[in-house]
Parts: structure tokens; C-alpha cells; sequence
């Protein structure tokens, strides 16, 4: 399914491997499965190692791996389940430095907030990328603008701003 | 008053310029009408009985003259003249077309407003007290916190897709006119026993179909911590709030399935593993305190003479004063309410002529500012005593003075079936055949404070839980049914009305309240509200003579 970040489309070279299944070069495994292979996993580099998992996690759970892997995946069932946003920005609270990918149907309009809580790419659905073409994607993605929010990613927020305004 | 700075105007222009993009992009089908929905909810757009809503928001109540007269003028130029103010201390315009709303939304950022998170599943307009900062009981001014909860609450990345609308309001006094205790989150301005300024926070409260009081949380927070702490509490509902049913996914139904011990605990665990980047520095919450500084008062005599002989010489007036008149922290000033209640009025409805008027009074009499109640009234802040019967007359002119402020004719209504799609019942009409059976002035001021609250249906928009009498308008295969509650509370001592027991058709149901209101006459002890006589009495003195005709 279409892959992008801030420098647009781009390849996606991981494989999501089937419980129990061979590993790829780079595997995006399901956190169970992960669990299951236990052991097996303990050599694999985390740049070949991803977990994909659902927005109801526990974060606990998520604790152990969060330096073995450098992709972790969550799945957004619906757009408006806006719980991904806050399991994200609360792995990158616990330190996790991998890339973060939103999977499913969200929307070009929200991806300055994916972008803030910390993702860095999104995997949309095919018939949600004819509809809304890379050229929406790319006007988000360059949408400036100030937020309010300190302690997020990505847009300059404005208490800095006016911090700045006040020394100049 | 807070006023934009350059960030905050440039906040709202790229907010409008994004909010047309997305109207063009909806219309070309780039975006299907599921995935605009929620997108203009957060521009307060929503799709009514007979037409669009427009919700504009107007941060904790209070506007200029200016802004005032601006919402006059959309009201004329996009929608037919009039507009009704919320028990959100917002308003709302009726009519307005899809293809205008972009640019209501220009006309809106050119007087520093907009329709921002007015509705939709994120966080809502703060609300507070509508004497914030000129009340005498008040510990502090609660405006400059909500002016930082509005900033923060704006867009923020995380709370924007929350499994349900969240409501916060903020009181500075221990008196509670803001209802603190039915919003998801209370924030009570208090002491500790040091001396120090910080807040006392309650979550889980609401109405709705699920009606509950807030718990405390949180006896004494220290002021810096409120955003890091409001982004736990947010954080923690977005993560565990139920996603599977919108009528269960709000905050107060976690509170009340885990428990507020266990919501506290994870609550606190989340804000002790914050690293307080979120908190704002305090040369920030300086600059805004500074706006909300009192404005330039004249000294005057803690009495004007010019106000007592009015007051002796015209008994309308008069009857205004006693009402319609509060007290002020600076000698000489009064707030003063502007009833949207007129007997046989829309509750909270205003024409663009009154709204024109309202801001000529407040630019000349009341420092220009406003302040919209969630009692749908409109306070004048700053009033001089001497001026009062000038505002008085002036106001008479359009109709604006009722003198019923807290009494059985200063009703609350949702739009009810006259307008909303959600309603099963008209709440409009019903509040307007109770006002004529209470007309004379005499009669409301003898039977004191009692608030009627009535609702529509079920969403509880016209809070009648907490009513002292509360009027909920259902659908009875296919009659409207009014079920009636009473006991209902708002303030510090919150409470949920009971119910009396069956419905009453509209015919009946001002025949009802009648009843209701005979019986307290009656049976009151000296000096005693309706609320305190029903609280003594209990149901079913009130039920007896309510069902006798029955
Ligand atoms: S209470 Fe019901 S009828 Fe009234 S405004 Fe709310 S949703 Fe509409």
C-alpha cells in the first residue's frame, strides 16, 4: 500500500511476515508473534526487525522492544480512532528513536497532528490514495503554520516564537 | 480583555485558509462526506433539520463591542437576521449555506473570532463564570487560565480525533457560576494552606443520557502544572475511553468503570513521567495575565444618589436593579445582566439590531466588553452605578429589559425540534408558554430563584438535570412527552434532579410546573428557595398535588 513521508512517496522495503513464517531482509512482524518467536528473534538486528501493532496496546508490553526494532507500525482502524496519537507520542516519551509509521486510512488533513505526535510516515489504503493524490498529501505536508502545543515535533510552536519576539 | 498577538491572528487566518481547502476539496469529492464531517465539526459547521448550524466560538464568553457587531452583521449578511446564544456561552447562526461558510469564517478572523473545536469529538470552548474578574467573592480571575487552556486546547495534534466531545470549564470562585462539577473537567481556582494559588480539579462530570457529578481529582494543583496535568488526564482518556459506543465513550463513563482511584492513578503516573516541557514559562503566563489586568476604572462613591432616586422614582426600573443587577469588586460599579428572556422570546435568541444595541451600551457604558452567560443572558461587566439607569433605557428600546434574572422566567432552552435533527420533542415553545403563565412581575419575584432548564431529547444540551426544575421532551410513539425532574443543581452543591415520576403531554406541561410551583408557595418556610424547600421536603410533597389532577 502507498508509503510517504515528508519527502514524499517512498519504497517501502519491509515485508509484514506471517506468524511463524521465514523472516525477510526486514521483517514487520505482529507484536504476538513477535512474543511467540522469543529466542529465535535475539540475534536480528533491529534495522531488519518491526512490530505492527493495534492502537490499543498496552505500553507496558511495548517496554521490551522499543531498542530492538527501528519500525514500529500502528494501525489506525479508522481515522477519527484517534488513540494512535497518543500511543505514539507516548512511545516517543519512553525514548523509542525508530521510525514510526501510521497504517491505515488516515487523512492528508491530519498530518501535520501524525507528523507532531511523532510519526514520520503514513501506509494508506490504495483507494484512499486515488482520492486524495500526492499533490494533497504534499500541500499538508508544506502546510506552515505556528501550533500551540509545546513539547511536540515538528512545527515551531508559538509560546517559542513569542519567546523569541520578546528578545529581539 | 485577551487580544490577539501576530501568532494568534496568524493561527487563525492559516486555520480559515485550511478550513476553504477543505470545503473545495469536500465539493470536488476528494473528500467523502465522512471523512469532512468531523473536519467541519472542528470549524462548528454541523448539518441541522432544516440546514447547516454554525457554531461561532467566543472563548469563555467574552467579546467587544466590535466582535459583537460583527456577529451582527453575519447575521444579516448570511442568515436571517438573529442569532442564539449557547449555554456554551457561544453562538450559533441557524441558516447559513455551505458554499458562505468559509467566508462567515474570513469575516470571523478579521475580529479576531472563529468557529474553532465549537463542536466535534475534541476539546471544546472553555467556559467560566461570567463575572470573572469583577465578582467580589472571587479568589482570583479564572479568565487568564482558560486563555491558556484555549491556546493549548487549539489543534493540539493529540486531541483532535478524542472518542467524544470534552467540556472544561474554570471557576475562580468557590461559588460555582460555571457548573464546574457536569463538565469533564473542572478547574476550581483555590488556596492552599500556604497561601499559594492553584486549582482544585474534578473530572467526569456531564449530563447527556448519562448524567454524573465530577469527582475530585486533584485537591490542590500548583498553577504550572496545569497544562502537563490536563495533558495526562486528556492522554490517559484518549488511550482507555471506550471507542466501541459513542453513548459510553465519554470521560465521565471511564471515570465511573475503573473508578476515579484507578483513573487518578494512572493519571498521576503519566504526569509524574512527564518531563514538563508542556507547561508554559512564565514569561508567557505573565503576558497574558496582563491582558485580563483591571481595566482603567474611574473612582467613584461606593453609592450614586443618581441610581437610588431612579430606583425610588420608576418601579420598572427598580424591579431591573433588584434582578438584573450584581454586585462588583471596585466601589461604585456594578455587572449588570442583559435578559435574553423577554416573556414570549426564544431563550438566548438576539436580533442583529439588539446585538448592535448590546454593543453600543457595553462600548459606551461597560469598558466594551460582554460577557455571554451559560444561562444564555449577556452580563455587562463594568457598569457605573451612575450610568445604570442610562444602560436600563437604552436597553428598553429593543426589548432588552427583562428584569428576570434568576427567576422562573429566565429560562433555559436547547433549540429543540425547531431546529436540531437529534430532537424528539419542541423545548422553544415550551419555555415560551411557561414564561406567560408566569408574567407578572410580582409572582416571579415572590416565588424567588428558580432556574428551569428544558431539553429537547436525551443530549441533555439544555442541561435540564441540573434545573431546579428540569424538562426533558421525549418521543412517546409519536407524542411528545415531557418528563419532568426537580432538585436539580449546577453550583457547589451539584446535584442530578429527580424524577417526579411519568411524563405530561404539552398541554400538560406548563399546568405541571404550575403545580410544582403552588406547592413550594405553599409549604415554603420563611426565607426559603424552592431548591432548599424541595430538599427539606422531599418528593413527595411536590408529587401529590403534580399527579392530583391525573
Ligand atoms: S438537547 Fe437534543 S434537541 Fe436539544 S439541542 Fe441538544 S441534541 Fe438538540
Amino acid at each position: 500500500m502507498p508509503l510517504r513521508d515528508d519527502t514524499g512517496p517512498i519504497p517501502d522495503d519491509w515485508t509484514r511476515v506471517e506468524p511463524g513464517a521465514p523472516l525477510a531482509r526486514r521483517s514487520l512482524l505482529a507484536l504476538e508473534d513477535a512474543e511467540a518467536r522469543g529466542e529465535a528473534l535475539e540475534g536480528v538486528a533491529p534495522e531488519a526487525l518491526g512490530l505492527a501493532i493495534p492502537n490499543d496496546t498496552e505500553r507496558a508490553r511495548l517496554a521490551p522492544w522499543l531498542s530492538r526494532v527501528s519500525l514500529i507500525a500502528v494501525a489506525f482502524p479508522a481515522f477519527n480512532d484517534g488513540r494512535g496519537f497518543s500511543l505514539a507520542r507516548a512511545l516517543r516519551a519512553k525514548g523509542y528513536a525508530g521510525r514510526l509509521r501510521a497504517a491505515g486510512p488516515v487523512i492528508a488533513d491530519q498530518y501535520a497532528y501524525l507528523r507532531e505526535c511523532g510519526f514520520d510516515e503514513v501506509e494508506i489504503p490504495e483507494a484512499l490514495a486515488a482520492r486524495q493524490p500526492e499533490a494533497q498529501w504534499a500541500a499538508a505536508a508544506k502546510r506552515v503554520g505556528l501550533a500551540y502545543q509545546q513539547g511536540y515535533d515538528g512545527r515551531r510552536n508559538i509560546l517559542a516564537a513569542r519567546a523569541e519576539a520578546r528578545e529581539r | 480583555m485577551y487580544r490577539y498577538d501576530e501568532f494568534d491572528a496568524a493561527f487563525v487566518e492559516a486555520r480559515a485558509a485550511e478550513f476553504r481547502g477543505q470545503v473545495a476539496r469536500r465539493l470536488s469529492g476528494a473528500l467523502t462526506e465522512e471523512e469532512f464531517r468531523p473536519l467541519r465539526l472542528m470549524n462548528g459547521l454541523y448539518l441541522q433539520l432544516h440546514a447547516y448550524m454554525l457554531r461561532v466560538a467566543i472563548p469563555y464568553g467574552v467579546l467587544n463591542g466590535g466582535q459583537m457587531r460583527a456577529l451582527a452583521e453575519i447575521s444579516e449578511r448570511y442568515d436571517r437576521g438573529y442569532g442564539h446564544f449557547t449555554t456554551r456561552q457561544n453562538i450559533q447562526f441557524n441558516w447559513p449555506k455551505l458554499r458562505d461558510a468559509p467566508d462567515i469564517i474570513d469575516d470571523l478572523a478579521k475580529v479576531g473570532m472563529h468557529a474553532i473545536q465549537t463542536s466535534g469529538n475534541c476539546i471544546r470552548n472553555t467556559t467560566t463564570d461570567p463575572f470573572a474578574g469583577v465578582a467580589p467573592d472571587e479568589i482570583e480571575d479564572p479568565r487568564p487560565t482558560c486563555e491558556l487552556i484555549r491556546q493549548w486546547s487549539s489543534l493540539h495534534p493529540e486531541f483532535t480525533f478524542l472518542g467524544r466531545k470534552f467540556k472544561i470549564a474554570v471557576t475562580g470562585a468557590e461559588a460555582d457560576r460555571a457548573a464546574i462539577r457536569v463538565h469533564d473537567i473542572g478547574v476550581q481556582l483555590v488556596r492552599n494552606a500556604a497561601g499559594e494559588p492553584g486549582y482544585r480539579l474534578f473530572v467526569g462530570g456531564g449530563l447527556g443520557r448519562t448524567p454524573m457529578i465530577g469527582k475530585v481529582i486533584r485537591d490542590f494543583l500548583p498553577k504550572a502544572d496545569l497544562l502537563p496535568y490536563l495533558e495526562a488526564c486528556l492522554r490517559i482518556y484518549n488511550l482507555f475511553g471506550r471507542r466501541d459506543n459513542k453513548y459510553k465513550a465519554r470521560i465521565k463513563i471511564l471515570v465511573h468503570e475503573v473508578g476515579i482511584e484507578e483513573y487518578a492513578r494512572l493519571v498521576e503516573e503519566e504526569f509524574a513521567a512527564m518531563d514538563g516541557t508542556a507547561a508554559p514559562d512564565a514569561a508567557e503566563v505573565a503576558r497574558i495575565e496582563a491582558y485580563f489586568a483591571p481595566p482603567a476604572y474611574r473612582e467613584r462613591p461606593a453609592t450614586s444618589a443618581l441610581f437610588e432616586r431612579m430606583k425610588r422614582e420608576d418601579a420598572g426600573f427598580a424591579a431591573w436593579a433588584r434582578r438584573n443587577v450584581h454586585p462588583h469588586r471596585v466601589p461604585g460599579y456594578a455587572a449588570a445582566t442583559i435578559s435574553l428572556k423577554p416573556i414570549g422570546g426564544a431563550p438566548g435568541d438576539a436580533t442583529a439590531e439588539q446585538m448592535r444595541m448590546m454593543a453600543e451600551v457595553a462600548e459606551r457604558w461597560s469598558l466594551d466588553e460582554l460577557c455571554v452567560t451559560h444561562e444564555q443572558n449577556i452580563v455587562l461587566p463594568h457598569v457605573a452605578l451612575d450610568d445604570l439607569y442610562a444602560v436600563w433605557t437604552r436597553l428598553r428600546a429593543q426589548g432588552l429589559d427583562a428584569a428576570n434574572r434568576g427567576l422562573v422566567t429566565d429560562i433555559i432552552a436547547c433549540p429543540g425540534l425547531d431546529y436540531c435533527a437529534l430532537a424528539t420533542a419542541r423545548s422553544i415553545p415550551v419555555a415560551q408558554m411557561i414564561a406567560e403563565r408566569f408574567t407578572d412581575q410580582a409572582l416571579q419575584e415572590k416565588i424567588g430563584p428558580l432556574s428551569i432548564k428544558i431539553s429537547g431529547c436525551i443530549n441533555a444540551c439544555g442541561h435540564h438535570h441540573v434545573g431546579h426544575i428540569g424538562i426533558l421532551g421525549l418521543d412517546k410513539a409519536g407524542v411528545e412527552s415531557y418528563q419532568i425532574t426537580i432538585g436539580g443543581d449546577a453550583t457547589e452543591t451539584a446535584a442530578l434532579g429527580d424524577r417526579t415520576g411519568p411524563g405530561f403531554s404539552y398541554e400538560e406541561v406548563t399546568g405541571a410546573i404550575g403545580a410544582l410551583v403552588e406547592t413550594y408557595l405553599e409549604r415554603r418556610e420563611a426565607g426559603e428557595t424552592f431548591l432548599q424547600c424541595y430538599r427539606r421536603l422531599g418528593m413527595d410533597a411536590f408529587k401529590e398535588r403534580l399527579y392530583a389532577a391525573a
